[in-house]
């Protein structure tokens, strides 16, 4: 038997008769399965399990409970593994965090001694003057700060996030949260029990083994909640927080359930607090609970020679269970509110030295606990150091109080206060859908706990039947359970109050006395209760210290915000599984055979152009020369495509849209500007006529949805009788366009494609391969063309037919890159790129796009003082077509006297004119033609440019003449 | 996460719905221009019940709630009739 295992309870979480190897820092060791990393390395006698934050001081075990932030590991996976609840498994490599070399010898274990330089603030202080240096202060403590190391080599692990439903979520499932988990599945409600455990039981476990009356209890409580069939068990679930509308996320080791619930009962218990006093921090030094855990979880004693301080009746049974565990009592000091003499009847009669109000004053030791130094205390806590006394011992253990783990409480708005007759805070207001029960609400004996359950899921099934909620049983204790004072400071420091930051009883009168005597400053100033374990060991014995420092109450000292998550989650548990949904388009799927090279556009993944990656200036060239002299083909599915119909299209129309839209004739596109109240451009599109109560409209592919979103809601706005209905996904769409498009479409098609018949800007439904389809003359890319609007399902059908009619002439398909080329050439603009979150109309030089002549439309009243008060210009202009230098790139800035005139929005080498063009956000005063503009582009090389006014290709759009002869330019 | 009460498919976690801000009127087209800009920039930030427009994008659907914006309790669904007004046109 390894070296501190005990004789077998009655329930142990380790099963004696499986045996695990796993390594510590290189040694070997045996332990049993389910033994945790502490408890397995505890039963072999390796106390020193860490080093502490800032000075790298000895550690060991402390809660056993989930919070032992001294105790990390690394392991192959992963890395901050709290050892006290991380099981041991077959070859587990265990190494520690926060040490150069080995635990023992760790390189930084001297820094101890330089402790009094480092006092609270220190870093506020020290290394902002002189500035210049302080990126190398950064530096150096960036590398000293942190604890484990992160294996960059690490393969995620993409765990879907789950959803769970109940009408009562219990956290907790100790005597109080079986019982109300019960009580809620009586009332035919459906209940989710979780325990962060790997079992369920709770204080069953630890603190009431040896109680004659309790593991009847227990068994009946277990046997019951197994046997309900409206009661669903999650164990080793951490619930991390508490969100609106009772949405509690639950950490499995399967990853994150996002549970709503009807009504929580938080169960949640206590956590003990440390006694603070010299050297509180030796590996050896532990709280009574953690001792207890140690000892009926795992079969493992603490220590072999114990000297305890306990302040509450917990304290003496565990004390008494440590003496049958076989633990030597040296001396058992007991003083506070907490402490009855009777409580120690069983020890006395044992023979262990009881000392009534004294207090341990000083661990000693080097590395690990040697021994004690007791003495008696006065009223005030402040020890008679004449009377001490040094025991030998290698454990000390303290019983010093409790902490409600109140925090999903406070996060569901209720309130504590601090109970002056049981020595800790208590709930005193919640929702009645957020109920408390246990220990946590200050109900302490097993019988009145289990009434406390029983009595809030009364309460919460009372209160989702929509009833009238009684007032809650008093079943809390009527005698304090700890002392109000847990600390002894110590002239020479090492009286820790946080394990995690390392800070002492001192640092927090130091913060106090800089006027950082504010809870909330204090925890700033300090970082009290800002490590791991968020102030779970912390907190409480920090307000005790400020409450006395300003001679004030618990109550008006107050407490930090206890935010989620309870407890820390792995990222990869917060990101869970990528949840975004791609949209295809019909002729998806040939982009994919044909080359396209796809980008992501949004929700959609669309081609930039047909060829390789590192050939795509050339192959972009090569499509816009296609389109030019030939005909291309591109997919422009992912436009929005909305119909809108009924008596007040045109109203609703005119009324989103700059231009006017009502005066439109049927058969006929006009653009559509939309604006926002500022004036500012939001999207544009094409809007066409097909009757007189009867629209067809297009948005950009980003704004399809904001576009219907928009217009449906000023129909209700304006109270119109119209329909809208968004087209998008119900329709792909293409563009064929160039000079043979016409000869490319005529033949497919049931309807005279002459100028005259459909002309530019035109719109006319047809059937295009016979299938039912919208033909739109519109001509973004500056060419003749048709965008084909048709159902999804038959549009590859018809792409197909047009690839196939339009082989001989040498048709090119066209990806997005090649489009904005396209477009370029022909000045206009891309919402969203030349345009930014200030842009009018005006400053984008389309005063053309905007009627003022309507008397209102969204944006008019911004517009018309907008009129002639631009400040800057979007202009076109022209590079020297000769030189090799770079490109400018797109956002590169546009300088004069040395000071920022404008922004590049977009740059091309236009293959059609054979020279570098593009459009820029300029001062309004640089906005003539002529004007030379100077742009910084890559490593600060100032390159010429010249502003133009005429669109670069084709100025009077010629060559979108349906009957134009097909000739190349 | 939050729930919102849908009036079309009843209650729905938030991220389902879109915040259209608050019900108001805008300025006529000829406004001075401090009323444009306190129409494009002020808004009521004091606790109140407000009338808002909320977009359920699963449905497709506007709607408007009186909300307290203080308890965050919605008080009533509004018939969009009894927020509709006229713009002018030509």
């Amino acid at each position: 038997m390894p070296f501190r295992r005990s004789e077998a309870g009655p329930r142990e979480w380790i099963d004696r008769h499986r045996t695990v190897h796993f390594t510590f820092e290189g040694t070997r060791y045996v332990a049993f399965a389910g033994d945790t990393i502490t408890s397995a390395l505890q039963a072999n006698g390796v106390q020193l399990l860490g080093r502490s934050f800032k000075y790298h001081r000895p550690r060991g075990a402390l809660s056993m409970a989930n919070h032992d932030v001294n105790a990390l590991f690394t392991t192959a996976d992963d890395t901050n593994v709290r050892g006290d609840v991380t099981p041991v498994t077959d070859a587990l490599d265990v190494r520690p965090v926060n040490v150069s070399g080995s635990l023992a010898r760790d390189a930084h274990r001297h820094l101890d001694r330089l402790g009094r330089f480092l006092p609270a603030g220190f870093y506020y202080k020290a290394f902002h003057k002189p500035r210049w240096l302080f990126p190398y202060w950064e530096r150096l403590i960036r590398r000293r700060a942190g604890l484990g190391t992160v294996d960059s080599a690490w393969t995620p692990r993409r765990r879907p996030k789950r959803y769970g439903y109940c009408d009562v979520l219990v956290v907790g499932g100790g005597p109080a949260g079986l019982q109300a988990a019960l009580g809620a599945a009586e009332a035919s409600l459906d209940v989710l029990l979780v325990d962060e455990n790997p079992h369920l039981g709770g204080s069953l476990d630890y603190e009431w083994v040896t109680d004659p009356a309790a593991p009847a209890q227990r068994d009946e409580l277990m046997e019951a909640v197994a046997a309900s069939p409206a009661i669903r068990v999650l164990t080793s679930a951490v619930a991390l927080g508490f969100y609106t509308d009772h949405w509690v996320p639950v950490s499995t080791p399967e990853g994150i359930i996002k549970v709503r619930a009807r009504g929580v009962v938080l169960a949640t218990g206590v956590i003990e607090q440390p006694a603070v006093f010299r050297n509180n921090d030796l590996p050896g030094v532990l709280m009574a609970s953690a001792a207890q855990r140690l000892l009926h979880r795992f079969g493992v004693q603490a220590c072999e020679r114990a000297v305890l301080q306990v302040n509450n009746p917990e304290g003496f049974a565990a004390a008494e269970d440590l003496r049958r565990g076989g633990v030597e009592l040296q001396a058992v000091v007991a003083s506070g509110p907490g402490v009855q003499k009777a409580d120690a009847a069983a020890l006395v009669d044992a023979g262990v030295p009881v000392h009534f109000g004294w207090a341990i004053v000083e661990a000693h030791g080097d590395g690990a606990v040697a021994a004690a130094t007791i003495a008696p205390v006065d009223a005030g806590g402040v020890p008679d150091q004449t009377h001490a006394r040094r025991i030998d011992c290698d454990g000390v253990v303290s019983s010093a109080g409790w902490g409600p783990a109140g925090h999903l409480l406070y996060q569901a708005g209720g309130r504590f206060s601090y109970d002056d007759t049981l020595e800790m805070p208590v709930p005193v207001a919640w929702p009645d859908t957020v109920v408390p029960a246990g220990r946590m609400n200050g109900v302490f004996s097993l019988a009145s706990q289990r009434d406390d359950g029983r009595d809030a899921a009364g309460r919460l099934a009372a209160a989702l039947a929509g009833g009238p909620v009684s007032d809650p049983m008093s079943n809390r204790d009527t005698r304090a359970h700890a002392t109000p004072w847990p600390v002894v400071p110590h002239p020479k420091g090492r009286d820790f109050v946080d394990l995690d930051e390392d800070l002492q009883y001192k640092d927090l009168i130091q913060g106090a006395r800089e006027g950082f005597d504010n809870v909330e400053l204090l925890k700033r100033f300090t970082t009290v209760g800002m490590g791991p374990s968020q102030g779970k060991h912390s907190n409480l014995n920090a307000f005790r210290i400020l409450a006395r420092y300003l001679g004030q109450g618990m109550d008006e000292t107050g407490t930090t915000t206890a935010r989620p998550m309870y407890h820390p989650v792995r990222l990869e548990d917060l990101a869970g599984r990528r949840m975004r949904p791609w949209r295809e388009t019909p002729v998806q799927a040939w982009h994919g055979e044909h080359g396209g090279f796809l980008m992501e556009s949004g929700e959609w993944e669309r081609p930039s152009f047909y060829g390789e990656e590192a050939d795509a200036q050339q192959v972009i060239a090569s499509e816009v020369t296609a389109v030019r002299t030939g005909v291309g083909i591109i997919d422009v599915s992912t436009l929005g495509k909305i119909e809108v119909l009924g008596p007040d299209a045109a109203t609703l129309l005119d009324g989103s849209y700059t231009m006017r839209q009502g005066n439109l004739r049927a058969g006929l596109t006009r653009y559509a500007l939309r604006t926002d109240d500022t004036g500012v451009i939001v999207d544009d599109g094409v809007v066409g006529r097909l009757a007189e109560d009867h629209y067809y409209l297009t948005a950009t592919s980003s704004h399809a949805e904001g576009t219907y979103q928009t217009l449906t809601r000023h129909a209700l706005e304006w109270g119109l009788d119209v329909h809208v209905v968004n087209r998008t996904g119900q329709l792909g769409a293409l563009n064929l366009t160039g000079p043979l498009s016409r000869r490319v479409l005529e033949p497919l098609v049931d309807v005279d494609l002459s100028e005259a018949a459909l002309p530019r800007l035109g719109m006319t439904d047809a059937r295009v391969c016979g299938e039912w389809a919208r033909l739109l003359r519109v001509g973004f890319v500056g060419e003749l063309g048709y965008e084909i609007h048709a159902p999804a399902g038959t549009m590859a059908r018809i792409w197909d037919a047009l690839m196939d009619a339009g082989a001989p002439l040498g048709i090119r398909p066209f990806g997005v890159d090649t489009q904005r080329v396209l477009r370029l050439e022909k000045g206009h603009i891309i919402v969203g790129q030349d345009t930014d979150g200030l842009t009018n109309p005006f400053e984008a030089a389309m005063p053309w796009a905007v009627h003022l002549k309507k008397p209102w439309f969204v944006g008019r009243p911004a517009l018309a003082h907008l009129k002639g008060a631009e400040q800057r210009k979007l202009v076109r202009f022209v590079m020297a077509a000769d030189s090799s230098a770079p490109l400018p790139r797109e956002s590169h800035l546009v300088i004069r006297d040395g000071t920022i005139a404008g922004r590049v929005t977009s740059i091309a080498r236009s293959p059609t004119l054979g020279r570098p063009i593009g459009l820029a956000m300029v001062d309004r005063d640089l906005a003539e033609a002529g004007q030379a503009l100077a742009i910084r582009g890559d490593g600060g090389r100032m390159l010429a440019a010249e502003v133009v006014t005429e669109t670069f290709y084709d100025p009077d759009g010629l060559r979108q003449n349906a009957d134009a002869p097909e000739v190349t330019p | 996460m939050q729930q919102l009460d849908c009036p079309i498919i009843g209650r729905r976690p938030i991220s389902e719905f879109v915040y259209g801000g608050e019900v108001r009127r805008p300025p006529p087209g000829d406004a001075p221009l401090a009323d444009v800009a306190d129409h494009a920039f002020n808004r009521t930030g004091q606790p109140t019940v407000l009338r808002e427009w909320w977009f359920h994008r699963p449905t497709g659907r506007w709607f408007v709630l009186e909300r307290n914006t203080l308890s965050n309790v919605v008080e009533r669904v509004v018939p969009p009739q009894e927020v509709a007004y006229a713009i002018p046109t030509l």
